[in-house]
């Protein structure tokens, strides 16, 4: 990946996170990402990780995981126990640059997330 | 101190001195130039040490942009806290007025101080969790202590707007 298209695509996902400002906070609908997601998976595994951080809150986690990933309420719980209990949890997997926006997004609301290879 | 919602602010009142310059050590707080363990926390590798090229140009291109990003959240919330400057009486308790717009500059900004401090002081996570430790000794303690109240302040704007049904 060049640098310039790196600096573009860190830009438009700062971006997104702004218009969820501005959109008040307001969580997508799962339903676009699930089939975007499924075609990704397919093609690339790399898994975006979070990993503990004893100061962040349980319930800031859960509501990044929200806006992030466009999770219910749920499902996004149930990753931010996992983080909590186990260390870590695999939040999403797929194609290496869906990965690595995603960790942008995650760092942004300053959270620990890594991509990894998927095994 | 009461803190309560109102049609389009969150509303913090009868803010005495101490937790009025607390507040006012927000955007203090959140720069780490001082202290590499704070700038490790706030700006962390996006992979393991194996991934050096993706890791080198991580930081070349996006960690800038997350700069960029938290610092324009802790301005927006150093403009907020003007008002706690404008207390004609030098001890008196005050009001601090955060537009719901700015709830997430906020939260931002006060998880930005919270990781910062948190990781100057290296605090393990009993300490984090002993919400019943005596009063200040040391300015150890006195940063735990604000670790804390960032974090309160952090649960009640959550709470407050995930209540908004605008915001699903």
């Amino acid at each position: 990946m060049s640098g310039r298209r790196r600096a573009d695509e860190a830009e438009n996902a700062l971006q997104e996170i702004g218009v969820a400002v501005i959109a008040q906070g307001a969580v997508e609908t799962p339903t676009e990402k699930k089939e975007a997601s499924a075609k990704d998976e397919i093609q690339a595994p790399w898994n975006v990780v979070v990993h503990n951080d004893p100061v962040n809150l349980m319930t800031y986690v859960t509501m990044v995981f929200q806006r992030v990933f466009g999770y219910p309420r749920e499902r996004a719980e149930r990753h931010m126990l996992e983080v909590h209990h186990n260390g870590r949890s695999i939040l999403w997997s797929g194609m290496r640059e869906r990965a690595e926006l995603y960790v942008q997004q995650l760092h942004a609301h300053l959270l620990l997330a890594t991509i990894e290879k998927a095994a | 101190m009461e803190i309560c919602r109102q049609s389009e602010a969150l509303e913090i009142r009868e803010l005495d001195p101490f937790l009025a310059e607390l507040l006012r050590q927000i955007p203090e707080s959140v720069n780490p130039k001082d202290s590499p363990a704070a700038e490790e926390r706030l700006f962390s590798a996006p992979a393991s040490a194996e991934e050096q090229e993706f890791r080198a140009e991580w930081k070349v291109y996006v960690v800038p942009e997350l700069r960029r990003l938290f610092q324009s959240a802790t301005e927006i919330v150093r403009q907020d806290l003007e008002q706690l400057h404008c207390t004609k009486k030098p001890f008196a308790n005050c009001t601090l007025r955060i537009p719901l717009a700015h709830a997430d500059a906020w939260l931002n900004a006060l998880n930005q101080a919270r990781l910062a401090i948190a990781a100057s002081y290296n605090f393990t996570e009993n300490e984090l969790c002993d919400h019943f430790r005596s009063p200040f000794g040391s300015r150890r303690d006195l940063g735990l202590f604000q670790v804390n109240f960032y974090g309160f302040l952090q649960e009640f704007i959550l709470r407050e707007t995930s209540a908004c049904p605008d915001e699903g």
